[in-house]
């Protein structure tokens, strides 16, 4: 069977996302969960420039490989706990938790492949990020302000609630 | 195409599913927020492979992904803060230590 190289691209950044969710979700140390994450996060963006999404996979790196997992990476730092390297990380529920989303996958699965998707063969969008610069200015303007608002009231929250509290307060 | 859009949707399907475990099963609060972040990844991705299989020339799709990654880097932005302030007030991120609240 001969396999189209977009379909072997597609088979390593899926073994790259989802074994880096795997390791996320089981590993016991939990740094090692964080580095798992970027590899799923890197596997994301691969799968955007496979969609040709190529702006998304770098807003991808940029902002979840290099800002959301080096937060979390520091947010793991500052909170080291004097735990057992070993310990298991699950709770009470943890066997319960594997038939829960074995039963999500499959009405997940079940659900999306039923349906005959209307695939378009209108053409690609040329200069994507044209496209996007003009949307987000013109059309989709009113969330793009709110969610710059949105990140500016988070940026001041988050730093006033992880800060260190001085004497005089 | 030499990719049916059903895969994509089913490989979001199994990292959404991989997320919610991570969320639902995990004792530390960071853990459970980096569940979370796989659950958006998913969404992420359903919404750029509909696009790119249903409405290619209209950007609408990456658009609403833009959105979303923005959002999510606040609400964990937001989100690591809180695990840091408690534990600096409980020395714990164990979530089930975190307990004030129950009568």
């Amino acid at each position: 069977m001969s396999f189209d190289f977009t379909q072997i691209v597609f088979g390593i950044m899926t073994v790259c996302t989802l074994g880096g969710a795997l390791g996320v979700v089981t590993s016991r140390n939990l740094f090692h969960s964080a580095l798992y994450l970027v590899l799923s996060f890197l596997g994301v963006a691969g799968y955007y420039m496979l969609l040709d999404a190529g702006f998304l996979a770098m807003v991808q790196l940029f902002v979840y490989v290099g800002a959301i997992a080096v937060l979390i990476l520091f947010a793991i730092m500052f909170s080291r706990r004097v735990m057992a390297a070993n310990q298991s990380q699950a709770n009470r529920q943890g066997r319960l938790g594997i038939p829960v989303a074995l039963i999500l996958f499959v009405a997940l699965v079940v659900v999306v492949t039923s349906v005959a998707w209307p695939v378009s063969q209108d053409k690609l969008v040329s200069d994507t990020v044209l496209q996007l610069g003009l949307a987000f200015l013109g059309s989709y303007l009113i969330p793009f302000e709110v969610v710059a608002v949105l990140l500016s009231v988070a940026l001041i929250g988050a730093v006033i609630l992880a800060r260190e509290k001085t004497e005089a307060e | 195409m030499a990719i049916p859009l059903s895969w994509w949707l089913v490989v979001a399907a199994a990292l959404f599913s991989i997320g919610v475990y991570g969320a639902l099963t995990r004792k530390n609060a960071i853990a459970i927020l980096m569940g979370v972040e796989l659950i958006l990844n998913a969404v992420n991705i359903n919404l750029v492979a509909f696009w790119r299989y249903i409405t290619p020339n209209d950007v609408a799709g990456q658009v609403f992904a833009v959105i979303v990654i923005t959002v999510a880097a606040a609400e964990a932005a937001v989100g690591l803060a809180i695990v840091i302030a408690v534990y600096r007030r409980r020395r714990s991120v164990v979530v089930e230590e975190l307990d004030i609240l129950k009568n």
